[in-house]
């Protein structure tokens, strides 16, 4: 093999910022998949430890932080709030990192959890005496096609009018608030005897059963991991295989990396975002199905909480993976979760783990920033040292 | 002397390069260079593309650092640490790839980052900018409008901006990166024109390229560069473009083409009447009609944007005509998709590789798919056999000799040249009636060029139509039996190829008519 030809021009390389590339790799690099990640967690955890020693002084970090521990990791409770708090993220993070594979940034997981959640909960409540293994899959499809509906919105009007999926799926979530107030005040769907918006709450046979309360520990029936972790773990893996094993995958990819070539070859752009959408709309419908159907058994406003826009932090964290996305919800599932804990033991407000949160983020974000700390070679040599000149 | 406001007086006169090294991560791009450049005199650079020329010119104008060696000017040696230390040296560089701001004029890029102050408070001077960018372009007969808005401009004319701002930051040598790639015929006339009063004027030039012919024509001195190395250098008057070719190369090179004469088959591509818009709205095609037949390569020669592009993308299903038809061995293809062009065995080799030939995030075995995935035997029902895309990938390596470690690589690390022959290898490896390719030796080095044009040579002998649309007119005389002049959306001449000559085509590809 000859050097000379191997050797990379930098003429004539496409100089547009390629956030896309940063966000949705190609290639597996141990460096800045891995390693990068974990030192970023590290980083804002110490950061953290500075802000614990300026409120509460030198005393309260290591009781914290091992209570941040303990309560996500040790023991059969704390394994079990982590996951159940790393369910719904998993599920939000697949429908935004889908949507980064294909060029597209999914801002409405929030609402399609919403509509999905929503319902879900309807299906749920509306059907009495169907045995669980047809209403609990009913209800699931119901939170699929929920948030499909909401996800195929914004991907047409992409796919027909070139209208920017950032605009539309942020202006679909407001609608998909206030809707779910409206819907959850009508006689259909409110709880009797409520005057608050807030549904019924749905059939036994629809709710997701729960997985760890036949282990033969104290209070096992405590435990609230539920079927729709296995459900997410299910989601992941099919991401997985649609994006890297399916023809539909490989044109969504192809859109995503260079619509013009997309083009060229034959592939449907309209047709992909659309289904993009769709499928990522579906993923976040799930998402809320999950909250709905295994944890509160009913809607309210808000009970999705901030998952949809967690889950765009996910998706970063995550490089649009499947299973990046999987490590990166338990990982905040377990700051989640280890958080009461810290509160409770240590008296260090749960805020502490949003801020740990936010900057694990903002390290992930500049990955260079980490580099310098830790001395991090860069894995993959480029020979390119300077941007913007040459090139 | 021209009276320059942005520098400080001195006359450079001589710049040396001493055994120069530079080394990346499995490459020695720049191995033990010595060159030298004297005011007064045009030293050409030629080499291939991955010969290490960017690089050692990026060394020279502080942008990399080399690992060994020495800069030296006037005899001191000098150490760059960035572009503002080169041209506090007088080393100015003109890059292929213009630095313009397209919405501010002329004068407000020239000054951009040196604007001369006027008052305490050290507000902008455009009367005395404008002043002296009128002054530069009188002096060395540039004939640019100072007032001009950059985004009207051709492209000849932007260059005459960028050679603007670096004679205004009072550089006494300047570096020409790969200066006629983006140039008419013409232009790179007028571009000779430049360069040439610029030496007079005691300027020292460095020219960049890959192009035997321009190197020969105009430099005093020829430095080819391989694998790194200087390999030899020269007179122009002292060596032949043969032995320089094989000098840049490395190997003995075919510079024409062997073909026998066409035997011309029954019509495949028949178009008629044929209008198509641009992106904005405005005719780009204006009623062309013509054939191509069987065993035959059709050119299209033309100054870029007069067309083609527009053309191509029409005949190959990517926008729809807005009149006339066009008929693919007699079906009315006149708005088919990609796909069924595709289906319909006509292969497309597209004018920009990198925007929309190739995906370059994905490898190769992904893009050698491209436009055939979604069928036996890459996939079955929708399952991607990746195994066997691989396996089919490892086999097109080998068949066009692209030169790669394996298929998993990206198409973004191969160089220009492999990455024309991985859409060569995708699109002529199956069955094709019809070709269709825009450009196909843009900016790919010498040994990629006469690969790809004798594999054109060899699906024309098998049978399939060929239609090549080029800008450049020696691959079109290269290749063509017949050759078809576009000028602003209509087809204003048909030579044959036999006959044509690069003068003739040269007056029809400016407007006129035969």
């Amino acid at each position: 093999m000859s050097e000379e030809n191997n050797v990379k021009e930098n003429e004539g390389q496409s100089e547009e910022p390629r956030w896309m590339e940063r966000v949705a790799p190609k290639e597996v690099d141990w460096s800045s998949l891995v390693i990068i990640p974990l030192l970023a967690v590290l980083s804002a955890l110490i950061i953290g430890a500075v802000l614990i020693i300026l409120t509460d002084g030198w005393g309260n970090v290591l009781p914290a932080y091992s209570a941040l521990f303990k309560g996500a990791f040790v023991g059969w409770g704390s394994i079990s709030e982590t996951l159940l708090a790393a369910t719904p993220l998993i599920f939000a993070g697949l429908a935004v990192g889908i949507g980064f594979r294909a060029g597209l940034f999914n801002i409405g997981a929030q609402g399609q959890m919403v509509m999905g959640g929503l319902l879900a909960v309807v299906v749920g409540f509306s059907f009495d005496g169907l045995p669980a293994v047809v209403h609990v899959p009913l209800a699931i499809l119901a939170g699929f096609l929920g948030g499909a509906l909401w996800g195929f919105i914004p991907g047409i009007l992409r796919a027909r009018t070139g209208a920017h999926e950032v605009i539309t799926t942020i202006m679909l979530n407001f609608i998909a608030f206030r809707t779910l107030e409206y819907l959850l005040k009508l006689p259909r769907i409110q709880q009797e005897g409520r005057f608050d918006p807030i549904s019924k709450e749905i059939a036994e046979s629809a709710q997701l059963p729960r997985l760890l309360t036949w282990l033969p520990v104290e209070n096992a029936d405590q435990l609230r991991l539920h079927l729709g972790f296995l459900i997410a773990l299910g989601a992941a893996w099919v991401v997985y295989w649609i994006l890297f094993k399916s023809t539909i995958g490989f044109e969504f990819r192809a859109v995503g990396a260079n619509p013009d070539a997309a083009r060229y070859g034959g592939i449907g752009v309209a047709a992909a975002i659309t289904m993009v959408m769709v499928i990522a709309g579906g993923l976040a419908g799930l998402g809320g199905a999950n909250e709905t159907l295994g944890v509160y058994h009913r809607a309210f406003p808000g009970f999705t909480a901030t998952i949809g826009f967690d889950a765009i932090a996910l998706a970063l964290l995550g490089r649009s993976h499947p299973a990046g996305i999987v490590a990166a919800s338990i990982l905040f599932g377990a700051l989640a979760a280890g958080g009461r804990t810290m509160q409770a033991v240590a008296g260090v407000g749960i805020d502490l783990i949003v801020v740990v949160q936010a900057l694990i983020i903002v390290f992930i974000a500049a990955p260079e920033l980490v580099r310098a700390i830790f001395r991090v070679k860069v894995g993959k040599e480029t020979g390119q040292i300077t941007r913007g000149w040459s090139t | 002397m021209v009276m320059l406001i942005a520098g400080h007086g001195r006359s450079l006169l001589k710049l040396e390069l001493r055994n120069v090294t530079k080394r990346f991560p499995g490459v020695l791009a720049n191995d033990s260079v010595n060159l030298t450049v004297q005011s007064g005199e045009i030293l050409g650079l030629l080499g291939e593309n991955g010969a290490g020329k960017t690089t050692l010119m990026n060394i020279l104008y502080g942008l990399y650092l080399a690992d060994e060696g020495e800069i030296l000017v006037d005899g001191t040696v000098v150490a760059f640490d960035g572009p503002g230390d080169a041209i506090d040296a007088g080393i100015g560089m003109v890059h292929q790839h213009f630095m313009l701001v397209p919405v501010f004029d002329v004068t407000e890029n020239v000054v951009l980052g040196v604007e001369p102050t006027k008052g305490p408070a050290g507000t902008i001077d455009m009367a005395e900018a404008r002043r002296a960018v009128e002054e530069i372009s009188n002096n060395y007969r540039l004939d640019v409008d100072a007032k001009a808005m950059v985004e009207d401009l051709p492209v000849g004319i932007q260059q005459r901006i960028e050679i603007i701002k670096v004679l205004f930051r009072d550089a006494e040598v300047i570096i020409f990166d790969e200066p006629t790639a983006v140039l008419t015929p013409q232009e790179v006339e007028d571009f000779f024109g430049i360069i040439n009063g610029l030496k007079e004027s005691g300027k020292g030039i460095v020219f960049i390229t890959h192009k035997l012919g321009e190197v020969l024509k105009v430099a005093d001195r020829i430095a080819v560069l391989r694998r790194g190395k200087v390999v030899g250098e020269a007179a122009p008057n002292e060596i032949s473009k043969q032995a320089l070719a094989e000098l840049m190369v490395g190997r003995p090179v075919d510079l024409v083409v062997d073909k026998e004469a066409a035997s011309p088959g029954d019509v495949v591509l028949s178009v008629t009447d044929l209008a198509v818009v641009d992106s904005r709205q405005h005719t780009a095609v204006d009623g062309v009609t013509f054939e191509v037949r069987a065993g035959e390569i059709v050119g299209v020669a033309g100054v870029q944007g007069n067309g083609q592009t527009e053309l191509v993308e029409a005949l190959t299903g990517l926008t729809p005509p807005l009149a006339g038809q066009i008929l693919l061995g007699g079906e009315d293809v006149t708005f088919a998709s990609p796909r069924h062009m595709h289906l319909s065995s006509v292969a497309h080799v597209p004018e920009d590789r990198q925007r929309s030939g190739l995906i370059l995030d994905f490898d190769l075995a992904e893009n050698l798919v491209l436009d055939s995935y979604y069928d036996e035997p890459y996939s079955k029902g929708s399952r991607m056999d990746w195994d066997y895309a691989h396996h089919r990938a490892g086999e097109l390596i080998e068949q066009y000799d692209i030169r790669t470690p394996s298929s998993t690589v990206t198409a973004g690390t191969l160089s220009g040249g492999n990455q024309q022959k991985l859409i060569v290898a995708r699109e002529f490896s199956r069955d094709v009636r019809l070709i269709i390719a825009s450009q196909p030796t843009r900016g790919i080095d010498v040994g990629s060029i006469e690969y790809i044009h004798n594999r054109i040579v060899e699906e024309r002998d098998e049978g399939s139509a060929v239609l090549i649309v080029s800008s450049e007119l020696d691959e079109i005389l290269a290749l063509s039996d017949r050759i078809l002049v576009m000028y602003r959306g209509k087809i204003v001449a048909e030579v044959p190829g036999a006959e044509a000559t690069a003068t003739q085509l040269g007056l029809y590809m400016a407007g006129s008519t035969a």
